[in-house]
């Protein structure tokens, strides 16, 4: 299955450019250049892994990652940094996001750590219906409740 | 004229350190543009030698790309070396539209992040007056601060540059939410002790959502 990828930054050129490499990697992308389209897409769309930069305008990535663990706990989130927001990104990964990496990065390091996200979002996805199916088995009237 | 080093020296040090922040800021997301460009581009050859045909016009878009971030990159050093250089000398005469120019070139970024938009209207012709060139930086950077800051619903800040006599009045008007400044606010004692180095005025009407520096042509003129 592909993983399903936002790329959210407002510096278009390297957004399309970054998509593209993700595409040519079999990677389902979508793109968004801002945080309230971002916030748009995740409540109507599901990803598996969000790419977000820490510093854009108005709506900065803390808030949107904020945004997005609210409507979508189970999305992982890649926040994207520049030198001085490094502590930023860090303040992110305490508020749930996976990991974070410097701009500019290795395609390389980004993509490990994509499927890390993606692996993790997996098997918490997969633990989550293991405990479902179990729940309907032992109690065969809460299948009524879902 | 008179100096209140500390505030001068602890405001100009915190002015320096935001502006080469936000520079830095800037230089790594076009090196960022760059690298994804450049790692494009090896990924489009990889896949023309595995057999599948290279798309010449999409090379040649990213070479566009690429050479549009070099003369942004370009533009943000040259920017960063007018800044530096502006400590050169303490006392000098300069164009103020050039340094005003600059000042609104290094509050680009900040003004993007808070979703205003600068609408500067320079002059054609300059108007030169003897002064501390990094102390009026300063003081036309805070001044935008405050404009960006408490510019209103429209997020649009006016810049304009105006002969005063023999100096200039550099003014920012928009500033629809001037009524929510503190007392005390603006202009603050930062503000004042740069006003009292460069034997400058600074004015507000808030009613016409305006801030004004009338600047003299000479210090202690």
């Amino acid at each position: 299955m592909k993983a399903r990828i936002l790329i959210v930054d407002d510096e278009q050129e390297f957004v399309l450019a970054l998509s593209e490499r993700l595409t040519i990697r079999d990677y389902d992308v979508t793109t968004s250049f801002s945080g309230d389209d971002a916030i748009e897409k995740v409540s109507h769309y599901s990803f598996d892994v969000v790419i977000l930069d820490v510093l854009m305008p108005v709506r900065d990535g803390i808030e949107v990652l904020r945004e997005i663990k609210r409507i979508k706990p189970l999305t992982e989130v890649i926040m994207l940094t520049g030198n001085a927001t490094v502590e930023t990104a860090i303040e992110g990964m305490k508020l749930g996001a996976n990991d974070y990496l410097m701009k500019p990065c290795e395609t390389e390091e980004l993509v490990r750590k994509l499927d890390s996200a993606f692996k993790k979002k997996t098997e918490h996805e997969e633990r989550i219906w293991a405990a479902r199916a179990k729940e309907i088995i032992s109690s065969p009237r809460t299948a009524l409740k879902h | 004229m008179k100096y209140d080093w500390d505030t001068i020296g602890e405001d100009g040090l915190h002015f320096f350190g935001t502006v080469s922040a936000s520079i830095s800021h800037e230089i790594k997301n076009v090196l960022a543009i760059l690298n994804e460009n450049a790692g494009l581009m090896e990924d489009l050859v990889s896949m023309a030698e595995k057999g599948i045909s290279l798309n010449n016009e999409r090379l040649k878009s990213i070479a566009v790309s690429m050479k549009k971030q070099i003369q942004r990159g370009d533009l943000i050093a040259k920017n960063m070396n007018r800044f530096a250089h502006s400590v050169d000398d303490f006392l000098i005469t300069v164009d103020v539209s050039e340094t005003l120019e600059l000042v609104v070139s290094l509050s680009g970024r900040s003004a993007d992040m808070r979703g205003v938009r600068l609408n500067p209207q320079y002059i054609p012709r300059k108007i030169c007056i003897s002064t501390h060139p990094f102390f009026l930086e300063t003081l036309l950077w805070r001044c935008l601060n405050v404009a960006i800051t408490f510019s209103g619903k429209e997020k649009t800040v006016g810049i304009m540059i105006e002969e005063m006599g023999k100096g200039a009045r550099v003014s920012f008007s928009g500033l629809n939410n001037l009524s929510a400044l503190l007392p005390d606010e603006f202009p603050s004692k930062r503000e004042n002790a740069l006003r009292d180095a460069l034997c400058a005025d600074i004015g507000m009407d808030v009613t016409c959502g305006q801030i004004w520096v009338n600047l003299p042509e000479k210090i202690g003129a």
